[in-house]
């Protein structure tokens, strides 16, 4: 009896009939959101990375003060901030704008550090030999240090990303239809947590394989001591 | 330029939203300080029972890892907290909030203890078993001090992460401190208490991401 009604609550076959396409579809927009964030994110904290190779104090000290910032501040209150405060000065944006750029801007914060920290563990002797065959300085950068850099940066940068496409569902909150808004906004619409047990079980779909991918991965690029 | 401050910087809004930011702050605080010590002790507690290297329980503790670590934190607070009433249980909101953080930390935490229990040298438990330490004696003398040096920075990066975790919370309405920045948008139709919040959290925090960042390079200088 208990079951049944465990049952009839949580896997409910009526209810999930009419909610698993909305699912599929949340499904397909979390992809689209999280390959956006990756794609913008992981480029502009390469970039920074790069810009701050080249030490040029002012700059380099904004670098600093940006990255700091976007790994201070929680995900949701950028998101927060960039959709609810920005209209108040004629700056509004949809809610998949805002949570794009807000997820963008955290991901490119760690992304910086984590390449920057990829840069530095590259002996100043590469730099040196490449610079004196006559290799430019974004020559050095790009053929000499970053192909070194990378394989350091990789296991950390994998755990970053799959944190920031979780991050995704925070995009819920300002209502983009991804996968929670459907889930959530099905349960209430229904009154049984069913479309709940669907967005849980999408997200396990969509993200188990990854975690365990990432598993190898840091098996794989582990650094040799 | 006005308009800006006018929006963002409103002094006379901000005095009136100061007192809901500063219970918002307390309970912030007090999620925190919850959440993160038991979240270290559960942590510890799998990574320890996965050093036992017990066949089956090892692949039991994997899939719990997995499992928690591929929720987004907000499905799992979400879940529990439109779930719980179907099975039943009436749970207050400090503890649906607190019980998702903590299926969620526990398993990241749990994650970084193993990893620094695997990276101490096996001749060290060998060499402590050998002068007459018990296994129990082993463990917290001579193996975890070492793991958890180890990997302290992964740990203090975790828990900046759950503290920022907290604000989750305000989504089913936990009055921590951006549920209430929100509250006090809404209610006076102006920006500057949730640019507040977003500065408290900025001036909280950033003595953390400064000492990740530390001994995050001094880790890479020491290789």
């Amino acid at each position: 009896m208990e079951l049944q009604r465990l049952a009839f609550s949580f896997f409910n076959g009526e209810v999930a009939s009419r909610y698993w396409l909305d699912i599929v579809h949340g499904m397909w927009v979390t992809t689209y959101l999280a390959a956006a964030v990756i794609a913008t994110g992981l480029g502009l904290g390469l970039a920074l990375a790069m810009v701050r190779s080249f030490q040029f104090r002012p700059v380099n000290v904004l670098i600093v003060i940006f990255a700091d910032a976007f790994r201070a501040l929680p995900a949701l209150v950028v998101i927060i901030v960039l959709f609810f405060a920005f209209p108040y000065v004629d700056l509004a944006m949809s809610a998949f704008t805002a949570t794009w750029l807000a997820l963008s801007l955290v991901l490119a914060a760690f992304a910086e550090e984590i390449f920057w920290a990829g840069i530095l563990s590259v002996p100043k002797g590469q730099t040196e030999a490449a610079r004196s065959t006559g290799m430019s300085r974004l020559q050095t950068l790009t053929y000499v240090i970053l192909p070194q850099a990378v394989r350091l940066t990789i296991p950390p940068l994998t755990n970053r990303m799959i944190a920031i496409t979780k991050g995704t569902a925070l995009g819920s909150v300002v209502a983009v239809h991804e996968i929670i808004y459907y889930a959530s906004s099905g349960a209430s619409e229904a009154g049984n947590p069913t479309p709940l047990t669907l967005g849980a079980l999408a997200y396990l779909v969509l993200f188990l394989p990854v975690v365990m991918a990432s598993r190898w991965i840091e098996t794989r690029f582990a650094w040799k001591r | 330029m006005d308009q800006i401050l006018q929006v963002f910087f409103n002094a006379a809004i901000f005095e009136r939203a100061w007192p809901f930011l500063a219970r918002g702050i307390g309970m912030t605080v007090l999620l925190s300080l919850v959440i993160v010590p038991i979240g270290l002790a559960s942590g510890l507690a799998v990574a320890m029972l996965y050093h036992l290297h017990h066949r089956w329980l090892n692949r039991l503790l994997m899939a719990y890892v997995d499992f928690f670590r591929a929720f987004p934190p907000l499905v799992l607070l979400l879940f529990i907290y439109g779930g719980l009433p179907f099975l039943g249980i009436d749970l207050p909101l400090f503890g649906t909030v607190a019980l998702a953080f903590l299926l969620n930390t526990s398993s990241y935490y749990g994650e970084i203890f193993r990893a620094g229990l695997e990276s101490v040298p096996a001749g060290q438990a060998e060499a402590a078993r050998s002068t007459g330490l018990s296994r129990g004696q082993t463990m917290l003398w001579v193996i975890l001090p070492q793991a958890t040096r180890n990997v302290l920075p992964d740990l203090i990066s975790n828990t900046l992460e759950v503290i920022k975790l907290t604000t989750l919370a305000s989504v089913i309405g936990f009055t921590e401190l951006l549920n209430n920045a929100r509250n006090a948008q809404a209610l006076t139709y102006n920006a500057t208490p949730v640019v507040a919040a977003a500065l408290i959290y900025l001036i909280m925090l950033w003595p953390l991401v400064r000492l990740v960042s530390r001994l995050e390079h001094k880790s890479i200088m020491v290789r």
